[in-house]
């Protein structure tokens, strides 16, 4: 084993440990969330996931982002075979190890490679120019400036560099193999990087060697450099994509849950047997508060949807309130829920599980009147290539409004007490609910 | 065109031990609205002339609980909805129809987790029922050939995957039914959802029910259709809005069909 390996597999090694720290603290953050029953009907949801997530069914309804988006799907996905071998290589100081074993297949996977690297590259290009060039609405809405435009940014030139470096490192190789280079053994096709030979043709070969592996650890530390800027970045849709369609709601859009915390209350109203002067049951656990003022009061896949949003604002684009110029935005509140959640997570490791910064996702992120515009149409859920879902956490959010701090718009307040005095939301008997028979 | 209507309530039909095939959820914009309450009549007068024994709750229904609960009121849906479902397993109700998407969304998906479990239909749904079974003869009548654009009201089409039921209805009048650019799954909301109606909108730019009724105003249509109660009241506002009352008028799938048999 070479220097070189050594240092590949120390690399390696702390890209992977580094990367697993990571995910552990995005899973103990999805974990401060409430616990929810979503295993049922697997073969259902399978079937989902394969279409939505896999088949990205939800992305082709726009089909220019929805095609150039399955291209950098499938090159993502495929190249990675790639990564592979470039990973047995680095270890074991082999060159091109799955050559000799795939034989003529091996030219026709390399070939395949380059050409979808090529297409990547295409698409990217056709991204960056959409977002930073076109004036596209939904790329350029509050929530969208700063951070997140530089992470897209970033996102999209490095996986130019990865392509680009891919490319020239195939391109150095071939020369490289067509001289008989000692090491270089002559396998692959090369339908894109044989246009970039002309450009390191004049290079001896000790040049063309320092270009070949100077690309090949640019492209693999890239990688690694990639994998571990995802949970600090959008782009952590890639992974979490899978498990939020999957888990994502079966049941018609517009039914919305009926709280078990207020079901118990109800029925006991409504029990003959129930007495009324019992003293109240000792409550089992903490005391749960109904709906959601901060982070833990959501459910896991609420939280694991932060994650898994991309912001591509599809969502906001389609929203009644977002268009018509109030300050609700479903992704924003996608992107407060993961703020908020990776505020607390690190307040967490500061200073230990029981912290409190008197901080809440409702008020310090989402105000009341982002929430009192949604029409809980369903637009934004309906739109979102991966099924998330703002308006449950809209709702929650509602609820504890009203529920636990009795901040309600004064005209719903007044629905509310028409509906408690005489069983319609407006100011009229019950007794008169059947005149309209007469008034003809 | 004042008619004599044949509404019986589940009390009277108890009292004389018949049982109604179907109960008429009415809601309460189809009880108490103006605009609403034709939308209602218009239905009764297709049920009276199919003959379908039908009764309603009258002064024993109470609101479902939709608005209650979209506001974040969880403790009044539920005791709205089982006060509701009790009234409603008493008579051993087994099939509802409703002219309002908001309570037909409420009874057939919220209700049954609270111990009510219904068929429960949105006039659309069972006027196409009726209409396959031969039972009711939609006729164009003063509709045929008019241009009519349909409004998917959000709690029927996107919450709940109903796009067909009223568009067959449309068919069969002969009309010429334009879509609006957005429509189905990608309709846009009038406005009135998740408690809007009881409410003014949040500042913007625009109210929703202008934005869709320019929606509208492309299309061209002479007539809007809708579904739902609370889209009737944005639609109607919006018309008004972009001074059309002389050239689009908004009906009710039920007023179209009962206008065009000449009910």
């Amino acid at each position: 084993m070479g220097l070189e390996n050594i240092l590949f597999v120390v690399a390696f090694a702390a890209a992977v440990f580094l990367f697993s720290k990571n995910l552990k603290a995005i899973i103990r953050n999805i974990n401060l969330g409430k616990d929810v029953d979503i295993s049922d009907n697997k073969p259902e949801r399978w079937k989902k996931m394969i279409l939505v997530a896999i088949g990205q069914s939800k992305m082709v309804v726009k089909p220019v982002s929805g095609l150039m988006h399955i291209i950098v799907y499938a090159g993502f996905i495929i190249i990675n075979i790639e990564v592979l071998e470039i990973i047995i290589d680095g270890i074991f100081g082999t060159h091109r190890i799955f050559a000799v074993p795939l034989g003529g297949f091996y030219d026709f996977l390399i070939g395949s490679f380059e050409i979808l690297a090529f297409l990547v590259l295409l698409a990217i290009t056709v991204f960056f120019v959409r977002r930073n060039f076109l004036t596209i609405k939904r790329f350029g809405m509050r929530e969208m400036l700063g951070w997140p435009k530089t992470d897209a940014n970033i996102i999209l030139i490095v996986e130019v560099l990865l392509m680009g470096a891919f490319l020239s490192m195939n391109a150095a190789d071939q020369i490289l193999q067509a001289r008989g280079a000692e090491h270089y053994v002559v396998a692959g096709s090369y339908p894109i990087s044989q246009f970039i030979v002309p450009l390191f043709d004049g290079l001896s070969n000790g040049n063309l060697v320092i270009v070949e592996r100077v690309t090949w650890w640019f492209h693999i530390l890239g990688i690694l450099a990639f994998l571990n800027y995802l949970p600090y970045s959008k782009h952590f849709h890639i992974m979490l994509a899978f498990p939020s369609v999957f888990y994502a709601k079966l049941k018609p859009r517009a039914e919305f849950d009926n709280m078990d915390s207020v079901k118990k209350e109800v029925e006991m109203m409504f029990d003959p047997d129930a007495d009324p002067y019992a003293a109240p049951a000792e409550p089992e656990g903490p005391v749960e508060r109904f709906g959601a003022k901060d982070v833990a009061d959501l459910n896991w896949k609420q939280l694991m949807d932060s994650y898994s949003c991309t912001e591509c604002g599809r969502c906001s684009e389609q929203c009644p309130a977002s268009q018509t110029g109030k300050l609700l935005s479903p992704r924003k509140i996608m992107m407060d829920t993961r703020d908020r959640l990776e505020e607390v997570g690190k307040g967490m490791d500061k200073n230990g599980k029981d912290f409190s910064d008197g901080k809440s996702l409702l008020g310090d992120y989402i105000s009341e009147e982002e929430l009192w515009a949604c029409t809980t149409c369903n637009a934004c859920v309906d739109a979102c290539p991966i099924e998330l879902n703002p308006l449950s956490i809209i709702m929650d959010m509602r609820r504890s409004l009203v529920m636990e701090e009795s901040k309600i718009p004064s005209e719903l307040a007044g629905m509310i007490t028409n509906i408690e005095n005489n069983g319609a939301p407006w100011q009229f008997s019950q007794t008169d609910r059947a005149n309209w028979i007469n008034e003809g | 065109m004042s008619s004599t209507l044949n509404v019986n309530t589940m009390a009277e039909l108890t009292a004389k031990g018949e049982k109604p095939e179907v109960l008429f959820w009415v809601g309460c914009a189809g009880s108490f609205d103006d605009r609403a309450k034709k939308i209602t009549r218009a239905f009764v007068k297709i049920l009276n002339s199919v003959g379908v024994n039908f009764a309603i709750l009258g002064t024993e229904e109470s609101c479902t609980g939709d608005p209650a609960k979209r506001a974040g009121n969880e403790f009044l849906f539920q005791m709205q909805a089982m006060t509701n479902i009790q009234v409603m397993n008493a008579y051993e109700v087994k099939k509802i129809v409703t002219t309002c998407p908001h309570c037909f969304n409420t009874l057939k998906n919220e209700y049954p987790g609270l111990g009510g479990d219904y068929e429960v239909l949105h006039h659309s749904q069972f006027l196409q029922k009726l209409m396959e079974e031969g039972k009711l003869k939609i006729e164009g009548g003063e509709f045929k050939g008019k241009k009519i654009s349909f409004h998917d009201p959000c709690y029927l089409g996107r919450g709940n995957g109903e796009y067909e039921a009223p568009r067959a209805l449309l068919q069969e009048l002969d009309a010429d039914l334009v879509e609006l650019k957005r429509c189905k799954a990608k309709g846009l909301c009038c406005g009135a959802g998740g408690a809007q109606m009881f409410k003014e909108a949040e500042p913007g730019t625009k109210e929703v029910n202008i934005e869709r009724m320019e929606d509208v105003v492309d299309a061209n249509p002479n007539i809007v259709a809708v579904g739902c109660p609370f889209c009737m009241t944005m639609m109607t506002d919006g018309v008004k809005n972009k001074e059309k009352e002389d050239t689009l008028k908004v009906y009710d799938l039920a007023e179209l069909i009962a206008e065009g048999k000449g009910l």
